[in-house]
């Protein structure tokens, strides 16, 4: 890993941090009160706040699950670094494809 | 030479890369170190062991090994502290891991120090020798952080311990970088620029997992693990005001 790299992974790690406590809170909410899927759509559609809370949490986890990704097959895989830092994009691109479109059916449909 | 108070049983490397351990039996002696039991095999039983040692005070750094699986200074390791049992305890001495078997017990020490350049370890002068000479306040932050390697001796202990130097072959090192820390810190020194690119690149300070096996492993007490985060930070506020490049 170069300074590059490591400042993007603590970087998204500390705008991750606060948002997986919120995330978190949230889980807890809407289980113990019992939420359906229903009534959780109705207060996220049309929600700009939760669009922009999300699209953030996804371009971080993407981000940095892949540079950790890429670390992780550099040292531990026969890839070499070039090798390794393709997956990690491929992977990146997946997550970020993943979450972007959970989060259009969670705010737009 | 005090006298034999008993026998101990050691295994020793004998070969190159590939190669066995030998057993060889030996006096255990009072206030006995690891290097006076390898000596004792090569000058006694076989001369054709080799092995690398100099100053037997633990000042010189070369007579590292590995000692019943953790990288030691053998010549200030008493084998009371690694042989459990006063009799009939385990004592196996291996190459230092990490750096490639030159044969038996000694290893091939350039890639250690090839990194210890590439991390531009070496001082890099500012001043000429007319100028003044320089005033360093004893009691400043920057001088206190100076001393990370200053009783480093280069031994290789904290390399062989290293997992990220087992994993990443391009990985500079505990040693390497906790030099070049020093320098960073060092008031005098001119090379900053480029030493903070040199340690902020692929297999430089980043690549460190802070497992701190070099911490525990030092056999000065050294604290590489600190002063590799050290450079973390500072390569990272470097990189950030744009005064170094990836």
């Amino acid at each position: 890993m170069n300074v590059q790299l490591y400042v993007w992974q603590r970087l998204t790690a500390a705008l991750m941090a606060p948002l997986v406590i919120v995330h978190l809170a949230v889980i807890f909410y809407a289980t113990r009160q019992g939420m359906t899927a229903a009534d959780i759509l109705s207060r996220t559609q049309g929600s700009p706040a939760w669009a922009a809370f999300y699209g953030i949490f996804v371009a971080a986890a993407a981000i940095h699950a892949s540079i950790g990704v890429r670390n992780i097959l550099s040292e531990w895989s026969a890839l070499s670094e070039r090798r390794a830092g393709l997956c990690a994009i491929v992977l990146g691109a997946a997550l970020a494809l993943l979450g972007f479109r959970a989060i259009t059916a969670l705010v737009l449909t | 030479m005090s006298e034999a108070i008993s026998e101990l049983s050691v295994s020793l490397w004998r070969g190159g890369r590939e190669g066995r351990f030998e057993t060889y039996t030996v006096p255990r002696r009072q206030s006995q170190t690891v290097l006076d039991v390898v000596s004792f095999v090569q000058r006694h039983i076989d001369p054709t062991l080799s092995y690398r040692f100099a100053c037997r005070v633990g000042v010189c750094g070369s007579c590292a090994m590995t000692v019943n699986g953790k990288p030691r200074w053998t010549c200030r390791t008493h084998v009371s502290k690694v042989v459990a049992k006063p009799v009939g305890g385990r004592l196996e001495i291996g190459p230092l891991e990490n750096l490639p078997v030159i044969k038996d017990l000694t290893t091939d020490m350039a890639e250690f120090f090839e990194k210890w350049q590439a991390a531009k370890g070496v001082f890099a002068p500012s001043r000429t020798r007319r100028d003044a000479i320089a005033q360093i306040r004893p009691d400043t932050p920057a001088r206190a952080a100076a001393n990370a390697a200053i009783e480093c001796i280069n031994c290789g202990v904290c390399y062989a311990g290293c997992d990220t130097v087992r994993w990443n072959s391009s990985y500079l090192g505990p040693a390497a970088l906790t030099r070049a820390w020093t320098l960073v810190n060092d008031e005098r020194d001119g090379g900053n620029a480029a030493r903070l690119q040199a340690v902020a690149a692929a297999g430089g300070c980043h690549a460190c997992h802070s497992h701190q096996s070099c911490q525990e492993l030092c056999p000065q007490a050294l604290n590489p693990t600190a002063a590799i985060a050290g450079l973390k930070r500072r390569t990272a506020a470097a990189y950030l005001k744009g005064e170094i490049k990836t």
